[in-house]
């Protein structure tokens, strides 16, 4: 009965499990559909063309309770992708930074460079968010009454406004924030929660990053070290030319990691009130019932970013590895 | 996302794999068989649901549900409390953790026909407002232009609030957070100039402020809220059990009925109306599958719906509201319960 050929047994079961998996797939979809409806639960992606109703605190593009749902979504995905990754690109320099700051001969810079990655590493990360938040909210002044810095710029518990060049009548200018009645306007602004997020996000990867580069640095075999110096290197040349490049090969994959855990955790922003992704579609679940639509959008999302971020930095990677000395 | 509603998703899909069809007229056995009533509560708002310093559940919604646990099991005790936030609350129903959602909850069109529950009645008439800082010099919503406003994620108000600032033509900002705890929070830190949410609730939050007397509530009421307990579609019997439930309570209160009159009244009173809704002439009990004293142990254990009114945010009472709306509508406001006969 069974094919006698090893190959085509292989196959033959190969084909069994994919039915199976198949005709579960299909159980599945079948008594949800059933059960949903049993309890009158509206299914489908059809209520992404209604109106949300809600507005969002803070949006890279114009956005009212009027636009429909799948506006709201790419709202929350754009503050997703915005945090994540103005996140990365610091949280690299940080960790950069610490990293080498470990490996520094300045032995104050060393202790201090790993006492931050201990205290960092050690700490949940939604701790620390509520703990910056809380700092930001609680320190800063209020909105009304602004920290006057450098350059025209304010800070105040809703955050940090920035002059910024604007379109004005008679072209472009820099415009300068200012306090009016009770909001700031003008200027670019950074919202508390996004400035919390963002130094949290930092911080915390930050150590990670810092860790990996250093683990890369030190295995790095010595005899390189030695060869770059009496061969007549300074200590930074010989770092950036010989030792760096061949540190990256150890470094890329566990970083990018990282890349993916930083985006992942910028869930953590509904914890403090910035409307990333699930943020946006927690409200959408509460206010429409349709969970598994919604969860579904947000599962995707994320896949979609971190697959992108895997994408590129494996690119990268292979153009680390594939350099001959 | 928080962990509660990650394990409400994961028990959906387990529960989805199940073959089963929607159980209709089952939660009344669930509950006599388990013996304990699971009720849905908030996670902390004063005056309906909140645990006092010894995590005894107090509240206008939790009289409620003891109210039905007394009349369906007995025993007003045998209630298990789940605190739901406003984001779990809907799917924690839906999905069968809790057989009643009392959790001053707003009943509108789509929670009614698209979440998978009906409203049983209405225990409280509440409507939405401000709440500001007395230091802001804002005497009237309508001064709010541009103001940075904190909004609980997924509740009407958040909806309310985009509809009242649009119909008058005014801006705002506004930061969402998904408990009231980090809203109330982010509003006294300052981070926010107002704080929106139902009336009662600014009440409520406003004993949690270390200094009440700094706030202040605004007048305007922007929306109708009439809150009120829940229970999951497709179970008429049970349905049926908890809106009268709520119904005895006010018709209790018409009549005169306390918690500590009833033994006496039951006894000797020459009231027909009073006798029957006490099981002494007639057994209305039965037609809902109880038995005839379910409203003497309502009565019993959490008293009429004045009482506990009084009891949870009367005046003498840390919120201090007046009954306003929701007096009886011989006394001038709109709580009117069909008769019970």
């Amino acid at each position: 009965m069974l094919p006698a050929s090893p190959r085509q047994r292989r196959l033959l079961i190969q084909a069994a499990v994919v039915v199976l998996l198949l005709v579960a797939a299909a159980v599945l979809w079948r008594t949800a559909a059933h059960n949903l409806s049993a309890q009158q639960l509206r299914s489908g992606f059809g209520f992404l063309r209604d109106p949300a109703g809600f507005d969002i605190g803070e949006t890279l593009i114009d956005y009212s309770p009027r636009d429909a749902y799948a506006r709201a979504f790419l709202v929350g995905l754009l503050n997703t992708v915005r945090v994540a990754l103005a996140g990365i690109v610091t949280a690299t320099i940080v960790g950069v930074l610490i990293g080498l700051g470990q490996l520094a001969r300045n032995r104050l810079i060393g202790v201090l460079c790993t006492a931050y990655v201990e205290v960092a590493r050690n700490i949940p990360l939604l701790v620390q968010l509520l703990a910056i938040y809380l700092a930001l909210t609680q320190l800063l002044p209020d909105l009304t009454t602004p920290l006057h810095l450098w350059g025209g710029a304010l800070l105040s518990k809703a955050g940090l406004h920035l002059p910024w060049p604007a379109q004005q009548a008679d072209g472009w200018r820099v415009e300068v924030p200012q306090v009016e009645g009770l909001s700031i306007v003008g200027g670019f602004s950074l919202s508390a929660e996004f400035v919390a997020l963002w130094s949290g996000l930092t911080l915390f990867t930050g150590a990670y990053i810092g860790e990996i580069v250093r683990a890369g640095v030190l295995a790095v075999p010595r005899g390189q070290w030695e060869a770059a110096l009496a061969v007549g290197l300074t200590r930074r040349s010989a770092m950036s030319h010989v030792i760096v490049p061949q540190a990256l090969r150890l470094i890329v994959p566990p970083l990018t990691s990282q890349y993916l855990n930083l985006t992942k955790n910028s869930s953590l922003a509904v914890a403090i009130g910035y409307p990333d992704i699930v943020s946006i579609a927690n409200t959408a679940i509460n206010q429409n019932g349709q969970a598994i639509e919604c969860i579904a959008i947000i599962v995707s999302v994320y896949l979609g970013i971190n697959a992108v971020t895997a994408l590129v930095m494996n690119v990268y990677n292979r153009r680390v590895t594939r350099k001959v000395f | 996302m928080s962990k509660k509603a990650i394990a409400a998703f994961a028990a959906a899909l387990t529960g989805l794999c199940a073959v089963t069809t929607a159980d209709a007229g089952k939660t009344l056995d669930a509950v006599k068989q388990r013996g304990q009533l699971v009720c849905g509560v908030n996670t902390s708002a004063p005056g309906f649901s909140a645990a006092d310093s010894q995590g005894n559940w107090k509240g206008l919604d939790v009289d409620f549900c003891r109210a039905v646990a007394a009349a369906v099991l007995g025993d007003a005790n045998k209630v298990k409390w789940v605190p739901l936030n406003s984001q779990q609350r809907f799917t924690a129903l839906q999905l069968g953790e809790v057989d009643v959602l009392s959790r001053n909850s707003t009943w509108t069109l789509t929670r009614d026909a698209s979440l998978g529950i009906l409203f049983t009645g209405i225990n409280y008439y509440d409507g939405q407002g401000f709440m500001v800082p007395k230091k802001l010099n804002v005497g009237s919503a309508k001064k709010l232009n541009n103001a940075t406003i904190c909004v609980q994620s997924g509740t009407t108000s958040e909806k309310n609030v985009a509809d009242f600032f649009a119909a008058n033509r005014l801006k705002y900002k506004q930061v969402v957070f998904d408990t009231a705890e980090a809203t109330q929070a982010a509003f006294y830190s300052g981070r926010c100039q107002a704080l929106t949410t139902d009336m009662s609730d600014l009440a409520g939050a406003r004993t949690k402020a270390t200094k009440p007397d700094d706030y202040l509530i605004l007048p305007e009421v922007i929306s109708k809220e009439p809150l009120g307990p829940s229970v999951r579609r497709g179970d008429d019997e049970f349905f049926t059990i908890v809106r009268w439930v709520g119904y005895a309570m006010l018709e209790a209160e018409e009549l005169g009925v306390t918690q500590e009159n009833v033994d006496k009244l039951k006894a000797s009173s020459q009231d027909p109306a009073t006798q029957r809704l006490l099981g002494v002439t007639e057994d209305t009990g039965k037609l809902l599958g109880l038995d005839k004293e379910w409203i003497v142990r309502i009565v019993k254990a959490s008293g009429n719906y004045g009482e506990s009114f009084e009891r949870n945010m009367g005046p003498k009472s840390a919120l201090a509201l007046p009954r306003g709306l929701n007096n009886l509508w011989t006394k001038g406001g709109l709580m009117y319960a069909p008769p019970v006969r």
